[in-house]
């Protein structure tokens, strides 16, 4: 533990995936349930949890400078409605830059509200998901209805993809019209084997079938950590979120940074929307964000504010809608994962002394693994509700070792707080 | 006005005819300091007599209505602390304005970071400076630490080095002992005098004597808001400072008719109370007081040292760890708050706006809040209003609270008249016995006076007050007998017509531990 | 002094009023720049009002608003924000469409064991939150959203997995098994306006008694306002928030009751939708005062069933939704202004009458 506790952030996360490709390795060998890390999964898991990450990453900025931000799932909606008529007008980069140009905008109201005018945050971002809904419906009647493959409720298909490839030998990928030797796929066909198909699996996930979004996305996130961690920006954003007061009586302007903080804020909901609508697919369609929002504000709690935690909790939360639209028959497979996971989590309590917890993990994970045996198919209902129901458990259960912004959601007003 | 005439080396701070107007106060007026450079000043005065009224003025918090600031010989006005930073003053607030999950280095160099032409925040440099700061300072913390992690002292040395980092010459600090232990109080004063030694100017404000005249070079007297003296600590002696500070001699006790009572009102035997966290010592310490009919029983001591726990114990919103407390000789031990309220205690807490007044309400929902039980305003489960606002008028008048009417909310008021409120209500069910905290803490000189003989008038009629004050003036004015709390114990018990400043200051300090009983 | 009370309406009326008369401004900019004729609109949306059906229509849309806004409100009162309502609204909807349709009870009692049933399964789940900010300090605003959808899922999946039945009909529309007429809530105006309107409007006297003119009313208000001061007075917040969101969660499970007894009379997926989300637009709206909330509720019943009209004229009534989203950021917003103009005024005019006070003395 000393040891895992001395690592840098970026250090944990990929010792945690090394961790849960062993699980799931150890679990595929024993049920053949070969998808569940198979290339195809891990590079439709990455699809599904760039939305999310994005919306994450959106919830990290706004909370780091002191705003909560409930509007994210708004912010996300106006994000795949302008990337929608973007990449209709002129393709999907443009698509994706007038959203984010968008999202931009409506976080400067949340702030303007917020911080101008001292609304409560929570009552600002109901109103923004509110006004963005009506907003983006109105728009469509307007823009979309009676053009060709547009309607009411979804807008014409967009111009052309945002650029994917496959990597040359690694995934087969082409340099000119030569199509190189697809190795990692090779590998990952080695079904016997332990770990070593996983881990091909998991890196021709990475390298096949990507596009330039989600690179730009996932490079958000070790951005993010050195604007926030390395910069004067970012500090003095983490202290706004922290302690405005100790800011302010050092001649920090607590209102400009939280203006600043916000637009970056929607503007990553509102790619995350883009991605929605120019990348999974291309058109914008109404619904199509689905509470991906109020995800990625549970990826911020469960990332424990940071950029690299909510990385991890996208892919975690992104990972079971995914199989379950890979594979179907490979899902029940993840119950003895999290049989797995919550033993090795039990060993752990049961280390510190924490008997209550340890009986609650060991009975989870039996639990776990008895419906395993019991069911052929998981519901797609309980996937859907995964990520909010390991939210609750974790603020229930692990809030010791969340560290929130101490003044994120509270009032306050420059020059009143002495 | 003695000793000033250093001809040739230039004052570090003059002010001169500072007054300071709040809507309804005159926080300061006619203030006259002059600080010598390379000095430890004091400024002391009673509690509410406009000390950090005045440091704000000088910070740049607020702008002095009349008056001239004078720094290092040039005339300036500060718009902003920006403005006073840039002067060279630096403030340590007696509240600690620090952001917990920031590390040291993080919070000193906020708003003033070494960076490149990126906006990258060069680390490195900022390291080499705050330890050569730390070494001036005498401080070992490691930097990379999360100011979660430390404690108060190390706090304030985080404070003193954000000043240090700015280039501040002259210090100002907000009653820093307010929140130390003893021993860190020296080591404060080590560093101070470190400081001094290398050329800073130090303004030290405290209303503690001992200190004050242990380790400052002058010392200016506030007294109601304006300066009364600026003297040296050879000039003076504790009593003579102290009766500068209350502006007259000490009040007479002796001559007052004792009409304590035979029965015990409430009874507090070996009260012990678990500290904050596990492992922490006991907040409270074999506790025994007594508080008879008609009797005042005053409880000194520095703030923090275990008065509040002890209100929050006998009102049963702690739970203790062993003894026993009872009122009217009825045990309380497995008795709710409400219960007790109904048996006849009533609490005026510590912070009115934090625990006694709804601010947005109006004075009659005021003087209803905890009198939920009261019959006579009450009609079955539903509020009678017409009866409550009743109550509150001649609670009103009784207490002459200044207001338009009961129906104005409580924000309106000013404190004086928030506290005469909060004071009427607690008297206005003829409790047996009253747990007063701070009574007539920032109110105004006319409303003291008319809440200490509420206080007398009522113990004359037989209510046994827990008088906990930290003014010595109303502790022994007012006190059949004191205690003094210190570290969670009582440590001595004082007859205030024989009680000095003196005897209470060196238990209060802990100096000195006599016999509780 | 009673003046003084009327003022502070008014001048909270007031203050509404205008946020309603901004929204009504902007998405007439709003209009205008897309093409539409704004005031054409307008008199289309507001011409309505005199069509009997509409405002029978608008009352019977007003009655879920004005529970759900009750229920949010009741939160509000003790400073907890229940975002849950929509997702206890729907477990309520599932749980007494399957018990109203298992039993068997003459007309009256079958009603109330109905409404009984939705009232205490809002409340439990309700109750979660509570528990969750009682006894592990979970906000209760993050754990109200992510309940909201564990509900649907689980609501989703029960319906899915145990309780629908085929269509009789031949509607496409899959339902639970349908209640027995004994459970049906009666009209008033049949098929226009549902007797649940009276159920809303009792609820919303009961509201008003419970929390201004009752000693408990008067706790939770205190516990709100100054949960330290109410400590001292040895009211215990913990408790009060418990209680809080059960009596919210109770309200929220009626919400779904003017769909499901008097409409639809049997379970289906989108029934009663968004309704409970709602209630939060009208609370805000109505200053969490139940004659605010039943005329904000009237308003915006008002809104959704004239907004079809305005289709007529080949304008989209989704303007109708952006005008609730700008009435509420509106209304916090000048409520905001508003509020602290007022405190000034009322200072200086305590501050005023007082040295006309000490003058004498």
């Amino acid at each position: 533990m000393k040891f895992f506790k001395s690592l840098t952030t970026g250090q944990r996360t990929i010792a945690l995936s090394l961790g849960f490709m062993l699980v799931l390795s150890i679990v595929r060998l024993f049920t053949n349930a070969d998808d569940i890390t198979s290339s195809a999964t891990i590079s439709s898991t990455l699809r599904v949890a760039t939305p999310i990450l994005l919306a994450g990453l959106a919830g990290v900025w706004a909370e780091r400078v002191g705003i909560v931000n409930i509007g994210i799932e708004g912010m996300m909606i106006i994000g795949t409605w302008f990337g929608g008529y973007g990449a209709w007008k002129w393709g999907s980069w443009a698509g994706i830059a007038l959203a984010i140009f968008a999202g931009s905008l409506v976080g400067l109201l949340h702030a303007l509200a917020t911080v101008r005018f001292n609304v409560n945050h929570v009552v600002s971002g109901i109103a923004i998901n509110i006004l963005a809904a009506g907003t983006t419906e109105y728009l469509s009647i307007i823009f979309f209805k009676g053009q060709q493959g547009g309607g009411e409720s979804q807008s014409p298909a967009g111009k052309g993809g945002s650029g994917e490839f496959d990597m040359p030998f690694l995934a087969g990928g082409r340099i000119g019209s030569w199509r190189s030797p697809d190795i990692l796929g090779w590998l990952e066909k080695k079904h016997d084997l332990p770990l070593l198909p996983d881990l091909a699996g998991l890196l021709r996930g990475l390298v096949s079938d990507i596009d330039i979004p989600t690179i730009v996305a996932i490079a958000l996130v070790p951005i993010t950590a050195y604007v926030l961690w390395r910069t004067r920006f970012g500090l003095r954003v983490r202290s706004s979120g922290e302690s405005p007061q100790a800011g302010e009586s050092l001649g920090v302007s607590i209102n400009r940074l939280r203006y600043q903080a916000m637009a970056i804020s929607g503007g990553l909901a509102a790619f995350g929307g883009a991605y929605l609508s120019t990348v999974v697919t291309s058109t914008y369609r109404q619904g199509q964000t689905g509470g991906q929002g109020y995800i990625g504000l549970a990826t911020t709690i469960f990332g424990n504010w940071t950029p690299f935690g909510v990385f991890r909790g996208s892919i975690l939360f992104g990972f079971p809608s995914a199989l379950k639209f890979r594979a179907e028959k490979n899902v029940p497979a993840l119950l003895l994962v999290i049989a797995v996971i919550l033993i090795a989590l039990g060993i752990v309590s049961a280390m510190k002394h924490k008997q209550m917890l340890t009986m609650g993990l060991f009975i989870g994970a039996a639990l776990s693994a008895a419906t395993y045996f019991l069911v052929d198919e998981v519901p797609q209902e309980f996937v859907a509700a995964t990520p909010y129901i390991v939210t609750i458990l974790v603020l229930a259960g692990a809030q010791q070792q969340l560290r929130p912004p101490a003044h994120a959601g509270l009032a306050y007003r420059a020059g009143e707080n002495h | 006005m003695t000793e000033h005439s250093h001809l040739g080396k230039q004052l570090a701070v003059e002010l001169h005819g500072i007054t300071k107007r709040f809507p309804g106060v005159i926080a300061n007026h006619d203030v006259e300091l002059t600080v010598r450079p390379g000095t430890i000043h004091a400024i002391v005065g009673e509690n509410g007599a406009g000390k950090s009224t005045l440091m704000k003025t000088l910070y740049g918090m607020h702008q002095p209505d009349e008056g001239t600031i004078t720094v290092n010989g040039n005339l300036v006005q500060f718009k902003t602390p920006t403005d006073a930073i840039a002067a060279g003053i630096g403030m340590v607030h007696q509240h600690f304005m620090l952001a917990d999950n920031l590390t040291i280095t993080e919070n000193i160099i906020l708003g003033d970071e070494p960076t490149d032409n990126r906006g990258r925040i060069n680390f490195k440099e900022a390291r080499a400076r705050i330890e050569s700061l730390m070494t001036s300072l005498g401080a070992t913390f490691n930097p990379d630490t999360n100011v979660s992690e430390l404690g108060v002292g190390q706090r304030q040395r985080v404070e003193i080095l954000k000043v240090l980092f700015r280039g501040a010459k002259i210090l100002i600090l907000d009653e820093p002992t307010a929140v130390l232990v003893p021993q860190e109080v020296d080591e404060l004063f080590t560093t101070l005098k470190r400081l001094v030694a290398e050329g800073a100017t130090v303004i030290f404000i405290s209303h503690k004597l001992d200190e004050v005249l242990a380790y400052c070079d002058e010392i200016t007297v506030i007294r109601r808001g304006t300066t009364v003296a600026h003297t040296t600590p050879s000039q003076v002696d504790r009593r003579s400072l102290a009766e500068l500070m209350v502006g007259s001699d000490l009040p007479d006790p002796s001559g007052r008719e004792t009409k304590v009572g035979e029965d015990v009102r409430l009874q507090v035997t070996g009260l012990n109370l678990a500290g904050t966290f596990a492992g922490a010592k006991l907040a409270l310490e074999d506790i025994n007081v007594a508080v008879h009919s008609g009797e005042i029983v005053g409880i000194a001591g520095v703030e923090g040292n275990g008065q509040f726990e002890l209100c929050e114990s006998i009102l049963g919103l702690r739970k203790i760890l062993s003894g026993s407390i009872s009122v009217c000789g009825q045990e309380l031990s497995h008795t709710e708050t409400r219960d007790r309220i109904n048996m006849g205690l009533s609490y005026i807490p510590f912070d009115r706006h934090r625990e006694g007044l709804l601010l947005d309400a109006p004075l009659w929902e005021n003087t209803f809040l905890g009198r939920e039980e009261n019959a006579a305003l009450t009609n079955g489960p539903f509020i009678s209003r017409g009866k409550i606002e009743a109550d509150c008028r001649s609670i009103i008048e009784r207490f002459g609270v200044l207001t338009p009417s009961e129906q104005v909310p409580a924000f309106a008021l000013s404190g004086g008249n928030q506290q005469k409120l909060v004071v009427g209500r607690e008297m206005a069910s003829d409790p047996k016995i009253l747990l007063a905290a701070h009574p007539t803490r920032g109110v105004d000189v006319g409303a003291q006076a008319a809440i200490w003989d509420e206080l007398r008038h009522a113990r004359d009629k037989g209510l046994g007050v827990l008088l906990i004050s930290a003014d010595l003036e109303e502790l022994i004015g007012l006190s059949d007998r004191i205690l003094v709390m210190f570290d969670g114990r009582v440590t001595a018990q004082l007859d205030p017509a024989t009680a000095t400043p003196e005897m209470l200051g060196t238990y209060m300090t802990g100096e000195e531990q006599g016999d509780a009983r | 002094m009673k003046s003084q009370r009327l003022q502070r309406m008014a001048i909270t009326s007031a203050s509404s009023l205008l946020a309603v008369f901004v929204a009504l401004c902007i998405c007439a900019v709003i209009l205008l720049i897309t093409g539409k004729d704004p005031i054409e609109a307008y008199r289309t949306l507001f011409g309505a009002a005199g069509d009997t059906k509409v405002l029978q229509g608008a009352l019977n849309r007003a009655t879920p608003l004005m529970i759900s806004a009750a229920a949010v409100a009741i939160g509000f009162k003790m400073n907890l924000f229940n975002i849950g309502v929509e997702g206890q609204m729907r477990v309520a909807l599932l749980t007494t469409a399957v018990a109203g349709a298992a039993v068997d009870l003459p007309a009256p009692l079958h009603i109330l064991f109905c409404l009984v049933v939705a009232m205490a399964t809002g409340a439990i789940w309700a109750g979660f939150a509570g528990w969750l900010k009682v006894k592990r300090g979970v906000n209760e605003v993050i754990s109200t959203i992510m309940l909201n959808f564990v509900a649907l899922s689980l609501v989703a999946w029960a319906f899915d997995s145990f309780f629908r039945v085929e269509s009789t009909t031949g509607s496409l529309l899959v339902k639970t098994k349908e209640l027995p007429t004994s459970a049906w809530f009666p009209d008033i105006v049949d098929r226009r306006l549902n007797g649940m309107f009276f159920i809303a409007v009792l609820v919303l006297v009961l509201f008003y008694v419970l929390v201004w003119k009752t000693k408990f009313g008067f706790q939770l208000r205190a516990s709100g306002a100054n949960p330290g001061a109410s400590r001292v007075t040895g009211v215990n917040p913990k408790r009060m928030v418990m209680i809080s969101m059960l009596l919210s969660g109770a309200l929220a499970g009626l919400v779904g009751m003017r769909a499901l007894l008097g409409d639809v009379h049997a379970y289906q997926n989108n029934l009663a939708e968004q309704q409970g989300f709602n209630g939060i637009a009208v609370a805000l709206l109505g200053r969490n005062h139940p004659l605010g909330i039943f005329i904000s509720a009237l308003l915006f019943g008002y809104l959704g069933e004239a907004s079809g009209r305005l289709q007529l004229i080949d304008i989209p009534k989704e303007i109708t939704t952006i005008m609730t989203g700008i009435i509420v950021l509106a209304v916090v917003i000048i409520n905001e202004v508003v509020k602290r103009w007022d405190d000034r005024r009322i200072q200086h005019k305590a501050a005023a009458a007082l040295e006309t006070v000490a003058v004498p003395a």
